[in-house]
């Protein structure tokens, strides 16, 4: 599990890699919260292009990023969801809160 | 029922193990040679089951952790058990977005994704303590299955 950083034209983009579950959860938290208590962007994207797997446990780690940042008004999206994790995205509605863009 | 090929793990309850599970099975699936799409439903499932013990069901002290997987020709049954604490209300905890943790960030949609990526979902009391967990899954595909030193079943 990595977390890798880059802020560019006021977006913040955020790349999870490796797997996301219970045991990973910790550390995706920490490393992603680091990043997004920063004020250097307006918008956050969530590319998930590297994430080889994520279970329910993954949508409580999104969902509680997405509370601290309503707070600031600052949008966030995912991008490049696997057909699993979109599978469970839409079942859980996160695109209401969480757009998915290309 | 007669199974084609069985296996059982048992380990504790420690969150690495949640990866080791859903590998492991994954890695049995693989004989019926399922789609990739299938290995990951499994998968996602698995690490579902094996997170609630992990959490709630030893949520202070470790227990064990039992994961048997039988295949029966396209068929994947699993069963995950655990002598933990149990859940009062079963029915109440396979509701989406139930969750008895809130603050932890946790979402309660557990049950609902084992119950949605795997065709059958069935919980129960293991005896006076602790849940068993039991799925199963039916491959899309009809194909040919190696057992026994390579004996093919249609």
């Amino acid at each position: 599990m990595q977390v890798n950083a880059k802020v560019y034209q006021d977006t913040l983009y955020l790349s999870i890699l490796g797997e996301l579950d219970e045991h990973t959860a910790h550390y995706a938290r920490t490393a992603m919260d680091g990043q997004l208590e920063k004020d250097n962007f307006k918008q956050v994207i969530i590319d998930l292009s590297g994430l080889d797997f994520m279970d329910s446990t993954g949508i409580g780690v999104l969902i509680g990023r997405y509370k601290k940042l309503q707070k600031r008004k600052i949008p966030i999206f995912i991008s490049n969801p696997s057909n699993q994790a979109e599978k469970i995205f839409k079942m859980t509605a996160l695109y209401d809160i969480m757009p998915r863009i290309n | 029922m007669e199974y084609i090929n069985q296996m059982t793990l048992i380990f504790e309850s420690h969150s690495i193990n949640e990866g080791f599970a859903r590998s492991a099975v994954a890695g049995f699936c693989v004989q019926l040679n399922p789609t990739l799409d299938e290995i990951t439903d499994i998968k996602t499932a698995v690490s579902e089951a094996v997170t609630n013990c992990v959490v709630h069901a030893y949520p202070k002290k470790r227990g064990e952790i039992t994961v048997w997987v039988g295949l029966i020709d396209r068929e994947i049954h699993i069963r995950i058990s655990d002598k933990g604490v149990g859940i009062d209300d079963i029915e109440k905890a396979r509701e989406p977005f139930y969750t008895t943790k809130p603050s932890e960030e946790r979402a309660g949609m557990g049950f609902t994704v084992m119950e949605s990526f795997m065709d059958e979902l069935n919980l129960s009391k293991n005896g006076d303590r602790g849940l068993v967990v039991e799925m199963k899954k039916k491959l899309a595909c009809k194909r040919a299955v190696k057992v026994g030193g390579g004996n093919v079943r249609l």
